[in-house]
């Protein structure tokens, strides 16, 4: 039998009994769509995470006051373990430091901002002129916070786009100034639209200079210290070289966790690529299902065409033959469905983009694969056992069977 | 025309219904030349159809040899009888069988698909053999479009469409009334006359009687082998 009249053959045996046809491909259609869709959002929420860290800015090294990891008993943790906060002098001290090129202290709380008549609650993050390079932080308008003493700063600030639309609508605000908490404000800058972020909202913060918001909020303690390496080569001597130096500055204790940004990227990959594993396997059960349905299926086409397969035996097909139209229609309907699936996975995938613009649902490559060339096994291999039934059959009681 | 097409010897066809022993054939002996024209006659039971099936290489004797042209088909594996099915031998059955979601010429091109003979061939043949067989205006209509008639002219365009050297009719008017049974008879004795070898198993014994040689069967043997030399149509025997 030649491939086209086989292939037309089981295309006119499949039609010719739509529901049976189409609830098969249905089937398959779901457990393709399942993987797609499945790992589209698996996969969408690593991208959706790794974008985030990534514009963190490049090169990062971390400080964090405190250890957050155990490691084991250790003479210091015996005498006391009240952490020391990380100050501005420390901050200054990582400057030394030869791998480092930046550093940016960071200390963080809430206050209100007004400016004629208008209030709203805010987070204010005092900082220092390198926080800008250090986060690639894109100016609107004007210009960031001034170059100067870390100890002493100007009374000047820079505002997120959503404050500035908040206090000044649509009026100017460079040169403005404003009331925070208890201290008045110029506004020298107003940062770019950057939008919703893992990480702080740079769109409703206000940035003034570290020491004045230190004054604001009555400590003189840091929440971060953020480093800028020299290269990517060079970010695990400048986590080394940050870690010595801030153990000698707190009297030899290590109670600052120094992370990188690749640590943390590595991590977040592992977990959500073995997340995206993990549902791809849960869809493939489904697949695993629609197979045993593609069986069930063909061995009921099986028993009702007996006396047709009778009759194609009479006519001179080969038992091969025989497997061969059975095992095509059987293939013939799982491709179908994973087609049908793989459309409809990727308009949903699609959908899910279009409703949620920052989250990159697309299903990575190896999964639709993956997902198509299941379809495509599990349909061939539970055809096997109707299409050797079909075969096996014997012609003589076949043909009588009406 | 007279080589001898058809040899069997000592065929022996028993079945097992649960513990009994059913014997279809016991000690068959017969041969039939090429272009003969047989009936095969006989009551239920008497292994009319268990014969055909067996000429036909649907079924194989339990033992005994059976030779067509020459060649000794019991032993052949399944593949090489289902080739022979294809090329030397035409089934026509009691009950048509069509394949309902196929056209008519669609169902007479059947066994060249099977075969996998060129798509040209296969549409110059089907034409001739729809204006053979007067189905011009019903090429593409499904055999529930039919009517009983037509439905035989189909299933005998089918049997001869790949040029058979004999074609083995079971009952082939059972289902069809008296006017319509004549026409597909011609037609089969139309064939049997360019040649054909046709070997027909009927119950009717008007029709077995204008066939040129009657196998009258009983209890698995043959009990009588008439060779009428008078053509028909003649009396009932």
């Amino acid at each position: 039998m030649r491939a086209l009249d086989l292939i037309r053959f089981a295309r006119e045996a499949a039609t010719g009994n739509p529901l049976r046809a189409g609830l098969l491909v249905l089937a398959m259609g779901i457990g393709v769509a399942a993987v797609v869709v499945l790992t589209a959002l698996g996969d969408g929420a690593r991208r959706y995470v790794m974008n985030e860290f990534s514009s963190l800015g490049s090169n990062l090294v971390i400080v964090l006051p405190g250890r957050s990891q155990t490691g084991g008993f250790s003479p210091g943790n015996a005498i006391t373990n009240t952490t020391r906060d990380l100050t501005i002098a420390d901050a200054q001290a990582l400057l030394t430091a030869s791998a480092v090129k930046r550093v940016a202290p960071l200390t963080i709380g809430t206050s209100e901002i007004s400016a004629g008549g208008k209030l709203r609650e805010v987070m204010v993050a005092g900082t220092v002129s390198q926080y800008a390079q250090v986060r690639q932080m894109a100016m609107a308008q004007g210009r960031f916070l001034a170059d100067g003493d870390w100890g002493r700063g100007a009374n000047e600030a820079v505002i997120g786009a959503k404050v500035r639309q908040d206090i000044f609508g649509t009026g100017p605000a460079l040169g403005q100034l404003v009331r925070i908490g208890d201290r008045r404000f110029r506004i020298v800058g107003v940062l770019a639209t950057a939008g919703q972020g893992l990480t702080l909202n740079t769109d409703e913060l206000v940035l003034v200079p570290v020491s004045l918001a230190q004054a604001m909020f009555n400590t003189n303690t840091l929440f971060r210290i953020m480093i800028e390496a020299h290269d990517r080569s060079a970010i695990e001597t400048a986590k080394k070289q940050v870690a010595d130096i801030l153990q000698t500055r707190h009297d030899g204790e290590q109670d600052v966790t120094v992370i990188t940004q690749d640590a943390v990227l590595s991590t977040f990959d592992r977990l959500l690529g073995a997340l995206t594993l993990g549902v791809a396997g849960i869809a493939a059960i489904s697949l695993g299902v629609a197979g045993i349905l593609v069986m069930n299926v063909m061995l009921v086409s099986v028993s009702q065409r007996t006396s047709e397969i009778g009759l194609l035996k009479a006519l001179g097909a080969t038992q091969a033959g025989i497997r061969m139209i059975f095992l095509t229609e059987a293939a013939m309907l799982s491709v179908t469905g994973a087609l049908l699936g793989y459309l409809l996975g990727q308009t949903a995938a699609a959908l899910i983009r279009l409703m949620y613009p920052t989250f990159p649902a697309y299903a990575p490559n190896w999964a639709v694969l993956a997902g198509l060339s299941t379809a495509l096994v599990t349909g061939i291999v539970f055809g096997m056992l109707p299409a050797r039934r079909a075969a096996a059959l014997d012609p003589v009681q076949a043909l009588s069977k009406r | 025309m007279s080589a001898t097409q058809i040899e069997l010897e000592r065929i022996e066809r028993v079945f097992h219904l649960g513990d009994s022993e059913v014997h279809a054939l016991r000690g068959l002996n017969l041969c039939i030349n090429a272009g003969e024209y047989v009936a095969v006659m006989g009551p239920s039971g008497s292994g009319k159809s268990t014969l055909l099936n067996l000429l036909g290489l649907l079924d194989r004797p339990n033992t005994g040899v059976y030779r067509l042209e020459g060649r000794d088909v019991t032993t052949l594996s399944p593949d090489e009888q289902a080739r022979v099915r294809s090329q030397r031998i035409g089934f026509v059955f009691q009950s048509f069988h069509l394949v309902p979601r196929l056209t008519a010429a669609e169902n007479i091109a059947l066994p060249m698909v099977l075969a996998g003979l060129p798509a040209a061939q296969r549409a110059e043949r089907v034409t001739q053999a729809l204006k053979d067989y007067g189905l011009e205006h019903r090429a593409d209509h499904k055999p529930d479009e039919l009517s009983g008639g037509q439905r035989q002219r189909v299933a005998i365009a089918r049997a001869t469409i790949m040029r058979p050297a004999m074609i083995l009719a079971d009952e082939p008017t059972g289902n069809l009334d008296r006017a319509t049974g004549e026409e597909v008879i011609r037609l089969l004795e139309g064939l049997n006359a360019s040649g054909v070898t046709l070997i027909m198993v009927t119950h009717d014994n008007a029709l077995g009687a204008r066939a040129k040689r009657q196998l009258l069967m009983q209890d698995g043997g043959v009990l009588a082998d008439q060779l009428q030399t008078a053509t028909p149509p003649a009396e009932a025997a």
